[in-house]
């Protein structure tokens, strides 16, 4: 378990100085697949150094299983990284840059040798244990890489955008051959990425960052269901923002108005605002049906309407003003298309619209 | 928390004062401390046979720029030094501007060749800059003397019947210096032209440049860093030279270089020799100074 | 209309001087060790082909002990200067700005800067002063000077080569439980080598070819080859100067061409 409290990074000084972290505190379990996610420059690679022992945070505290991260250096830390550019020692072999950590902590030959194999077969690289690091594709690079890191068998992998080099289609190979490799071992993972997709895909819990600060933290689909506020709603995935008057609330659920005036219910957080305010609310695009202006929450007229293969994005004008996206997934036998100038109603189920923090 | 940090800086700081004290005992020993000494001394008077007498005196800086006359004691420039000055900056210029007319087209040149190409043409340009200076001198002295090369071909064509004289003139060290030190001109110029995008000069082509105008509209004002590099680079040994001026030049063509040689040497003017080697080196500062302010002026307006 | 379609590349001229600039850059050079070879005793005209002056040059004593004393300097001025080079570099390379840093430059790239005159003449005075004081007349005041004017050149392509080096890798290095130490040992150094050793052999080129500093500095009988040369010169001019420089200038150019293709060696 590693517990981050209080953590702050200040860069250089006075005016010139630069808030990389402020004040994030997470508690990551063990055996976690545990993702940091947000744009660049959000933080999460300042906190993942942090971790790793290449950046003094300038105050808060680090454990690790209740030790005291912070005053050992590097080398002594039992957590090992996979570096965004890979880092493979480019004047040694495959087999010497994963056997590079056990190397250095002294351990015997014939263990080396064991554990180098066990690496080679587990990354599916055998055949390439004596080749250069730069004679192995980009996606061979990687696996190495994560060999290398997990060799010595650390408590905590760190991943700092590791998938980022690789070209489409290898990396969603690799999202699935991360999640097995993080099962088989059962090491804690603190992955870095940008991307939402691999957040979904692989994570166990989310951590979305933005400015330095912890946004909101949950499991996948709650990250994506119920972003909490606007910049979670807006980063991960699409989403509709539609202002709303709050009614009440009562516990998670609340009541609220429309502007097309219609009421319905909608999920809020529980503490969050107060009845009677102007609050915004969130809806995902497939979570919103189309249908004609009868007894529809928001009536409109169709704008673009966009085929994209798998489904069809509609773009509706609302009456009240703004616009909604409605997103439909294609079927082979469908009949009737929609066209631009038709009226048509946009609908979602009650609870399905999320009121944001902000 | 401070604490932890401030232990880490305190390490890297001695651990870097560690690192560098060999290179810094090494330098101050064998070439700042000595020039401290030259200043001292270029305050002092001369001894009879050399070296210097501890007594304080204005004297060789004063003569540096003027002389009491022998007879008369009236006080007048000193021609002499102030022509050896002349020449120094005056040939310094020459061979800057002639290392440029030859090196510009050349690093062009070699700019425009296949990339792969490029490197073995530089190669071809550094191997006669890394060769021994005495022996590239040497080889031109060999060229031009009356018995050189270039002469007994002329009379053997029957085109000339006694040599020309060509070595121990101005035009002989403006030579060797433009073959010694042209690789300096052309090294800044192809690092800068190297990096020149040619887009711009299809956009200029594009936009109705003739070849002249795209020469001096666009390429010479994105290169301009390079010349101006290269012109100091060449400008400044060419002020200090030694060897070049006193194995083409023969004791009567003097450069700075030489002047200085000969306090120390036949003159036995300590003092003169180490105001006259503060002032070459005040030039050469300025000059210096001067490339780095063109090179940072040119550093903010491409921000 | 020329059919070859237009070249944006092309500068009237331009291919022409290039040209004419590396015939003159060679044609001297070519000349003065074709005449190496000469059978005659002139230095212009061609009288057969001869090993002649190789040999005398070999047979002279002076020429020798010149050698000799070249090679010695050469060699230790070189290990000393990229010695302390290597490890100005490690400090000055990837760090914060720190106090002391442009002095730290300053004097590293001094005898860059200063013209070579007067370092000389500065070396001639204050060793003057210590050859008084402690009656030592040797090679080391020589070997120092040579070193400290060697370790910019030294500097320069070790500085380079670990401002190319990715950060990452030592880090890494860190991250897989190596000490600092074993961090250089095992990372650093295996990839500044190139750097290193072509450090070196620029010191040594650059050292091998002085010819002002040691012409100051030098006490009486200690003449390098370089210094041994530019004394000859005053005397009738013989090949036998052509071949010591033939000499000198295949030893420059088979280093100068390692160097070149050391410092492209990139992983």
């Amino acid at each position: 378990m590693i517990e981050i409290e209080g953590v702050r990074k200040v860069f250089g000084e006075g005016r010139d100085s630069f808030t990389a972290l402020g004040d994030v505190s997470i508690t990551i379990d063990s055996n976690e697949f545990f993702t940091l996610l947000g744009p660049s420059g959000c933080g999460k690679t300042t906190l993942l150094r942090v971790i790793a022992g290449f950046t003094d945070p300038t105050e808060g505290r680090v454990t690790l299983e209740g030790r005291d991260l912070l005053t050992l250096p590097p080398y002594t830390r039992p957590v090992n990284t996979v570096f965004q550019s890979y880092a493979l020692f480019p004047h040694m072999t495959v087999a010497e840059n994963i056997g590079f950590g056990l190397k250095m902590l002294g351990k015997p030959r014939r263990e080396i040798t064991t554990t180098v194999e066990e690496m080679l077969e587990l990354v599916r690289m055998t055949e390439m244990a004596d080749r250069k690091t730069s004679q192995i594709s980009g996606g061979q690079q990687q696996r190495v890489a994560l060999a290398r890191a997990l060799a010595p068998r650390p408590k905590v992998l760190l991943l700092d955008e590791p998938l980022s080099a690789l070209d489409f289609k290898l990396r969603k190979d690799m999202r699935l051959e991360l999640k097995r490799l993080q099962a088989e071992t059962g090491i804690t993972f603190v992955f870095v990425t940008h991307d939402q997709d691999e957040a979904l895909t692989m994570s166990d819990r989310i951590a979305v960052m933005n400015h330095g600060e912890i946004r909101q933290i949950g499991g996948p689909r709650d990250i994506y269901d119920h972003p909490a506020e606007r910049f979670v709603a807006d980063f991960i995935g699409d989403t509709n923002l539609l202002p709303a008057e709050l009614l009440s609330t009562e516990g998670e659920s609340a009541r609220i108005r429309l502007p097309s005036g219609v009421e319905t219910q909608a999920r809020a957080a529980t503490g969050g605002q107060k009845a009677g305010g102007d609050v915004t609310i969130a809806v995902r695009p497939e979570h919103a049906r189309l249908n004609g202006t009868e007894g529809a929450l928001l009536p409109g007229t169709l704008g673009n309407v966009v085929y994209f293969g798998t489904d069809t994005h509609y773009h509706v004008d609302l009456d009240s003003g703004g616009s909604f996206v409605v997103r439909q997934q294609n079927q082979p036998d469908q009949q009737h298309h929609r066209q631009t100038g038709e009226r048509v109603g946009v609908s979602f189920a009650p609870g399905i619209g999320q009121v944001l923090k902000d | 928390m401070t604490t932890l940090a401030e232990t880490r800086a305190r390490a890297t700081r001695k651990a870097r004062a560690l690192l560098l004290a060999p290179a810094m005992a090494i330098l101050v020993f064998a070439a700042s401390g000595p020039l401290i000494i030259v200043v001292i001394y270029s305050f002092l008077t001369p001894g009879d046979y050399g070296g210097v007498e501890w007594e304080f005196s204005l004297k060789a800086w004063f003569n540096v720029v003027a002389e009491r006359d022998f007879f008369t004691d009236e006080l007048r420039f000193a021609d002499a030094h102030l022509s050896v000055f002349w020449r120094s900056i005056k040939l310094s210029i020459l061979t800057a501007i002639l290392a440029f007319i030859f090196g510009f087209p050349t690093a062009y040149f070699i700019a425009t060749r296949p990339k792969k190409q490029r490197d073995i043409w530089m190669l071809l340009i550094m191997i006669p800059f890394w060769t021994n200076l005495l022996i590239r001198t040497f080889a031109i002295m060999e060229l031009i003397r009356n018995q050189g090369t270039v002469n007994t071909a002329l009379i053997g064509m029957g085109l000339i019947d006694e040599p020309i004289q060509m070595l121990f003139t101005e035009f002989s060290l403006l030579l060797g210096m433009t073959y010694v030190y042209l690789p300096l001109m052309i090294l800044p110029i192809y690092a800068s032209m190297e990096r020149l995008d040619f887009s711009l000069v299809e956009a200029g082509y594009d936009l109705y440049a003739s070849r002249l105008k795209v020469l001096t509209k666009i390429i010479f004002p994105l290169v301009k860093p390079g010349v101006v590099a290269g012109s100091i680079l060449v400008f400044v040994p060419c002020l200090g030279a030694y060897v070049t001026p006193r194995v083409l030049g023969g004791g009567k063509q003097l450069m700075l270089g030489n002047l200085i040689e000969l306090q120390f040497g036949q003159l036995r003017n300590w003092p003169l020799g180490a105001a006259l080697s503060l002032s070459l080196l005040a030039i050469v500062m300025v000059a210096l100074l001067f490339y780095v302010r063109a090179v940072s002026r040119e550093g903010e307006s491409n921000v | 209309m020329s059919s070859r379609g237009f070249d944006v590349r092309r500068q009237t001229g331009f291919t022409t001087l290039a040209l004419l600039c590396f015939v003159v850059l060679y044609l001297p050079i070519i000349l003065l060790v074709v005449y190496s070879f000469n059978a005659g005793s002139s230095i212009a005209i061609w009288e057969g082909f001869s090993w002649r002056w190789y040999v005398s040059a070999w047979e002279n004593e002076r020429v020798q002990a010149a050698t000799v004393r070249s090679v010695v300097i050469a060699t230790a001025a070189s290990l000393i200067s990229t010695f302390a080079a290597v490890l100005a570099a490690l400090a000055t390379t990837r760090t914060k700005p720190w106090r002391g840093q442009t002095a730290a430059f300053a004097l590293i790239n001094q005898p860059l800067m200063v013209p070579e005159i007067v370092t000389a003449v500065s070396l001639l005075i204050f060793f003057a002063i210590i050859k008084v004081q402690t009656g030592y007349t040797g090679l080391g005041y020589l070997i120092i000077a040579h070193s400290a004017f060697c370790i910019p050149f030294a500097y320069m392509p070790v500085r380079a080569r670990l401002q190319g080096m990715d950060l990452s890798l030592e880090q890494a290095g860190a991250d897989l439980y190596a000490t600092p130490l074993q961090v250089f040992r095992h990372i650093t150094l295996p990839q500044l080598w190139p750097g290193i050793l072509a450090g070196a052999m620029l010191a040594f080129v650059i050292s091998l070819d002085d010819v002002v500093i040691t012409e100051f500095v030098k006490s009486a009988g200690q003449d390098t080859l370089p210094t041994y040369m530019l004394g000859q010169l005053r005397r009738v001019i013989t090949p036998e100067i052509n071949a010591i420089s033939t000499a000198l200038l295949a030893i420059s150019v088979i280093l100068v061409t390692a160097f070149f293709f050391l410092s492209r060696t990139r992983e």
